[in-house]
């Protein structure tokens, strides 16, 4: 358990200099690398099936839509849904919440309904709500959080009310890495009848995701956030619901008839993916979560989270850094603060020794307000980082402490 | 180079910022704010008709950005609109990389490393840009 996996060589970007130095990449929860068998599947469909897909009967457009309706089913079997049709191809988690809001929000918000979404929301699962809101007089509160970035579950339980119709809870934090109880949020949000809409953008990589026993209605994904490209994702959500929402975008693809006088609409999933999709990155998106499976989700979980766990102890013991967020089980982000130093010049540092983290509010503003920081240096894991990095990235923070302590 | 960035001066400005909290007999203010890193400045000016009689400024941010805002304010006490619009034109020449005459910067010539890091050139601008809008910006008078 937890020892180094043998995947590194199969991510060429890694290796590199970066300013002179050999690459730590440590912003995986901004976006993982792709392993050659991604690059390989995107790279294969378009010199052997590039072709629109549901439009031509010629074999090359076959091919393709084969292949794009079998991502779908990849995918389904990876969360766990019952039905491909329930999966919607999107650009990525943003569109997927955007959505949601839109579609199912514009449908069935009334004034004064609420939409409880937790102070650790990202933006694309606060703003998307905001819009709807304005629009339908219903009305966005933020469910607490503790000091840890961890759910108030007991006020939680109060605020939700007849008035209660979403509840938006990102399933991973990725300011922090604490993991969101969203089964047991997801089933009082149930018994009131409002539905549930998590972002699983941190989750897909670090954490089991089913979302028959999350019991959420819907259920966002990113593929860059799992070894995957970028500018594509899906939205799992449930049928009945899917079904019953009128279209996000109009166009082609998305309907079954047009005349002036009256268009009506093609089933879901097509119903909601209108214009040519981004065919060649479904096909990355399924090639990367096959290849995630065929390393060993359970393997890869242990090896992050023990570096992960390395550098949170390691962290602790330096005197002026705070870690960020706490939770049994966290995901392999490790957020944190240091009293001399801003983020940002810890970044830039970092940096000039090759280290690329992530610095700043995470698009997580309401989170760093509750929290009463600016922002965090944030270094977050995947499969292919070793023991030896954390150990770069902490000679570096002692440059940082260096620095920072001359005056 | 780092230590190009991190200079003594601009660590010292950064810790211990000059001309900081807030200015009671401000006639003028504004604030710079960065969206990217949430770098934040509020830039109140006495002014004494075309000229800064005094200067001060709150806010929160990185080591370039409460270090540029320091000397900036250290730099512009006394002179005016017209000489302070002038020497910001040199100083953002000289931290995006452009030809400047380095001359009219003194002390914030130390700041120009910062060219070498161009996500950083707006740590170094912000508090300048919050100051040219300070001078379209009287405080109303609350009656």
């Amino acid at each position: 358990m937890g020892s180094e996996l043998d995947v590194r060589a199969e991510f060429p970007i890694l290796n590199q200099s970066i300013n002179g130095k050999p690459l730590v990449y440590l912003d995986s929860a901004a976006s993982t690398q792709r392993p050659n068998s991604v690059l390989a599947a995107m790279d294969r469909f378009s010199k052997t099936s590039n072709a629109n897909v549901h439009r031509g009967v010629h074999t090359l457009s076959q091919r393709a839509t084969d292949e794009f309706e079998s991502a779908r089913v990849t995918v389904q079997n990876f969360v766990g849904a019952d039905d491909s049709a329930e999966i919607i191809w999107t650009k990525g988690c943003t569109e997927s919440l955007n959505l949601v809001a839109a579609s199912w929000g514009g449908a069935n918000l009334k004034p004064g309904d609420e939409i409880l979404l937790t102070n650790m929301e990202h933006h694309a699962n606060i703003v998307p709500w905001q819009l709807i809101a304005e629009k339908t007089g219903a009305v966005v509160r933020p469910i607490p959080i503790s000091d840890d970035c961890v759910v108030d579950l007991q006020t939680f339980r109060e605020m939700v009310t007849s008035r209660t119709k979403v509840v938006g809870i990102k399933h991973v934090c990725n300011a922090t890495g604490v993991v969101n109880p969203v089964r047991e949020m997801a089933e009082i949000a149930k018994s009131v009848g409002a539905i549930v809409v998590a972002d699983g953008a941190q989750a897909l990589a670090h954490v089991p995701v089913n979302v028959k026993e999350l019991g959420v209605d819907f259920y966002a994904m990113s593929s860059h956030k799992v070894y995957g490209p970028m500018g594509v994702g899906a939205l799992y959500g449930r049928r009945e619901l899917l079904e019953a929402m009128p279209p996000f975008m109009g166009g082609g693809d998305m309907i079954r008839s047009v005349s002036f006088a009256k268009t009506t609409f093609n089933e879901i999933p097509n119903k909601f993916e209108p214009g040519t999709p981004n065919v060649s990155g479904v096909i990355g998106f399924a090639a990367a979560l096959d290849w995630y499976e065929s390393v060993g989700k359970e393997q890869i979980w242990a090896h992050e989270n023990q570096l992960a766990q390395t550098l949170r102890n390691t962290l602790d013991q330096i005197p002026g850094v705070r870690t960020i967020g706490k939770c049994e089980n966290q995901a392999p982000v490790v957020s944190f603060v240091m009293d001399d130093a801003h983020p940002h010049d810890v970044g830039t540092i970092l940096d000039s020794h090759g280290v690329a983290i992530r610095t700043g509010h995470h698009c997580c503003m309401p989170l760093m307000e509750r929290l009463g920081i600016p922002g965090t240096s944030r270094a977050s894991f995947a499969v292919y980082n070793t023991n030896q990095e954390i150990n770069v990235l902490i000679e570096a923070l002692k440059n940082v402490v260096d620095i920072f302590s001359k005056c | 180079m780092l230590s190009e960035l991190y200079q003594e001066v601009i660590l010292d400005h950064g810790k211990k910022p000059r001309n900081f909290g807030q200015l009671a007999s401000a006639t003028h203010q504004a604030e710079g704010y960065n969206t990217l890193c949430g770098d934040r400045v509020i830039v109140q000016v006495e002014m004494d008709g075309e000229t800064v009689r005094n200067i001060q400024f709150v806010g929160a941010g990185c080591a370039i950005c409460m270090a540029s805002t320091s000397m900036m304010t250290s730099f512009v006490k006394g002179k005016s609109i017209n000489e302070i619009e002038g020497v910001f034109e040199v100083f953002h020449s000289a931290v995006t990389g452009g030809e400047a005459d380095m001359e009219p910067l003194g002390d914030l010539e130390a700041l120009v490393g910062v060219k070498q890091y161009p996500n950083r050139i707006k740590c170094a601008t912000l508090g300048w840009h919050a100051l040219s809008s300070a001078f379209k910006s009287p405080i109303q008078e609350e009656k």
